[in-house]
């Protein structure tokens, strides 16, 4: 879900340029000539195949969509959409005036920004640092330990966080004990609760994350280095001016994409690392649908809440978009 | 500086240049130590005594090794049976989306195929509005799928952007061999079969092992749709397990351990830790050639 709606923009730009090479080779349109019943006859299996698929979506991802005009009823399991009374923009109402919006929009925000400004470059740094590396031996070896913890669950994390992190048995407080003799709670004070997951996240994410990077500078011309150091340029100077060019276009689509799904945090990570008493900094948009909806019953309220978030984010991703392209990047692909 | 860079031609490179390759050198492989470490350590633990546990800080090697963390696992097998789930879901579930991704990108991967704008346009606009998981979870109420697998496979089984890029990789095969197939005389349902499918394989590797890690690290569905503790899966279990000392299950209430008596221990906590992820790791090594490359097909190809 996080991450579909930045593919979507990715896959809508390379469409229309598709469709632009498309026009020009006018002849490859020969089979549209014929009436659609004769190519049906001919091709019926080929639609055979893509019904399942068509159902899959109307099913799956459209009547869900519908399912959210219940933000504006009062919606009963017992009376159904149909038996529901209307209520309007209520809901919206009371999720806008209620104070746990601040709340939301601020954690949500923060954990966003967080990510943003200081996981997002770490990525960044150690693809140009393994790009240094010229041993293929020793580079492989740190790559497969980096990429390993993407293929973690979040729920493995959570757990080695916690036999690490936990006040009374963890690693980190029997050193701080033994070295000051008094323990940090980290797992359920609230200070604690923003640096921890970022530190997940870096550990999760950094190594993979390189992959992208490492494939554009993979793609740089050599001779643009050997021509650089006949000309006397340094380590320093090359990567300023060849390695860096090189990967500009995709940091910045990378950091567009961060910006479109500013409000997407996940449920899992946060959901994992939450508990009542670091509520207040951790709740967010995803944890706050799923509380109010699924463990507390109110659906409508709920939807209400997963509505604004999806449309903002829509908004936000389309946006962004069209920014990027104006200013001249090659886009979202 | 510019006067003395010419001295760099020499093979080993001027001093300075040695010291910063070796700090990046060993930042790298730093890196490396520090992402394994947690690992390195938790496998530690799992053999240790609780004993050590408790009174040693940290430690790569136990001084004795105990098995008794595995023994009680197997012997109360809660999360043998969440491993066991776990396998089964991950199994099918895989076989099923790929199945389906793959019957539905063929179609529409040929040219003139007609009516292939209109899918994939109904497809993309799915991926940019929000479906919401309240209406999602009444929709699964509502055909009677909570507490079955079905919830967990069905709804997910077609991933729109794996789906666009095996539709890409099959409009990249060559239409010469595509037609001298038809030439011999092959149906579309052939020529699917024993041209398309065969040439796929790399980035039918790929997009496969990503729904099944998507499927064994999946936490969060299972949490919503499963509630029959016999159908839980390896990581709803971990999860319980390493939440037993604060005495909470999924759902806030205290936890009934029943049978698996008291609340399991830290050497516990680990193995279990480390039973839930050896599957994952166990694949990798198999993998770890093609999902480089997958995620190249995914993100530079767009």
């Amino acid at each position: 879900m996080e991450s579909t709606k930045q593919d979507a923009v990715a896959i809508v730009n390379t469409s229309k340029q598709r469709f632009r090479r498309h026009k020009k080779k006018k002849e490859i349109e020969y089979e549209e000539k014929i009436p659609f019943f004769k190519y049906f006859k001919r091709h019926y299996i080929l639609y055979l195949m893509v019904l399942p698929g068509i159902i899959y979506f109307i099913v799956f991802r459209y009547v869900p969509m519908l399912f959210n005009i219940i933000a504006f009823q009062n919606y009963s399991p017992y009376k159904g959409i149909a038996g529901s009374d209307w209520v309007g923009w209520m809901h919206f109402k009371n999720f806008f005036a209620g104070k746990d919006f601040a709340m939301l929009l601020t954690n949500t925000l923060a954990i966003s920004f967080m990510n943003l400004f200081i996981f997002f470059p770490m990525p960044i740094i150690l693809a140009l640092l393994l790009n240094e590396i010229k041993h293929n031996g020793y580079k492989n070896i740190v790559q497969t330990c980096v990429y390993i913890p993407h293929f973690i669950s979040l729920v493995v994390v959570y757990s080695l966080t916690y036999l690490i992190l936990n006040e009374s048995n963890g690693v980190i407080n029997q050193l701080i004990q033994a070295m000051t003799g008094h323990t940090v709670d980290f797992l359920s004070s609230k200070p604690w609760f923003r640096p921890i997951l970022l530190l997940q996240t870096v550990w999760k994410e950094t190594g993979y994350g390189t992959i992208i990077f490492l494939a554009a500078l993979a793609g740089v011309d050599v001779q643009l280095y050997e021509a650089a150091e006949v000309d006397g340029a340094g380590r320093w100077k090359k990567m300023w001016h060849i390695t860096l060019p090189a990967i500009k276009a995709t940091i910045i689509t990378m950091l567009i994409l961060r910006v479109g799904s500013i409000l997407n945090t996940g449920y899992e990570q946060i959901f994992l690392l939450q508990n009542s008493l670091n509520r207040s900094v951790s709740e967010v948009f995803d944890t706050y649908v799923y509380k109010q909806g699924i463990t507390q019953g109110s659906f409508s309220y709920a939807t209400a809440v997963g509505l604004f978030k999806g449309i903002v984010g829509t908004v936000m991703v389309l946006t962004v978009n069209k920014i990027a392209k104006k200013s001249g990047e090659d886009g979202l692909y | 500086m510019k006067i003395f860079t010419y001295k760099r031609k020499g093979i080993k490179g001027r001093l300075s240049t040695r010291v910063v390759t070796g700090i990046i050198y060993s930042f790298c492989g730093l890196c490396a130590l520090i992402t394994l470490l947690p690992f390195l350590y938790i496998v530690a633990g799992s053999f240790a005594t609780e004993k050590e546990l408790i009174e040693r800080a940290f430690f790569l090697i136990p001084s004795q090794i105990s098995w008794n963390a595995y023994h009680y696992i197997i012997k109360t097998g809660a999360i043998i049976l969440g491993i066991k789930n776990s396998l089964y879901l991950t199994t099918v579930g895989t076989i099923m989306n790929m199945i389906l991704m793959t019957l539905f990108a063929y179609p529409l991967s040929r040219r003139g195929f007609r009516g292939k704008n209109l899918i994939l346009n109904m497809v993309i606009l799915t991926m940019l509005l929000p479906v919401g998981m309240i209406p999602m979870f009444m929709l699964i109420r509502g055909i009677g799928w909570y507490d079955s697998y079905l919830a967990l496979t069905i709804p997910g089984a077609i991933n729109a952007f794996n789906m666009i890029i095996i539709k890409k990789f099959f409009q990249g095969l060559s239409l010469e061999l595509e037609d001298a197939a038809r030439i011999d005389g092959a149906s579309d349902w052939k020529i699917f079969r024993k041209v398309a499918l065969p040439l796929s394989k790399p980035v039918l590797a790929s997009i496969t092992l990503f729904t099944a890690v998507g499927y064994w690290n999946n936490y969060f569905g299972p949490m919503i749709y499963l509630n029959s503790q016999k159908k839980y899966t390896a990581q709803l279990f971990l999860r319980q397990i390493v939440m037993t000392s604060q005495g909470i299950s999924k759902d806030g209430s205290l936890i009934d351990w029943g049978d698996f008596g008291a609340p399991p221990t830290v050497a516990i906590r680990m193995a279990a830790t480390v039973i839930t992820t050896v599957p994952i790791l166990m694949v990798y090594p198999f993998v770890q050639k093609h999902f480089a490359k997958g995620v190249m097909v995914g993100s530079v190809k767009g």
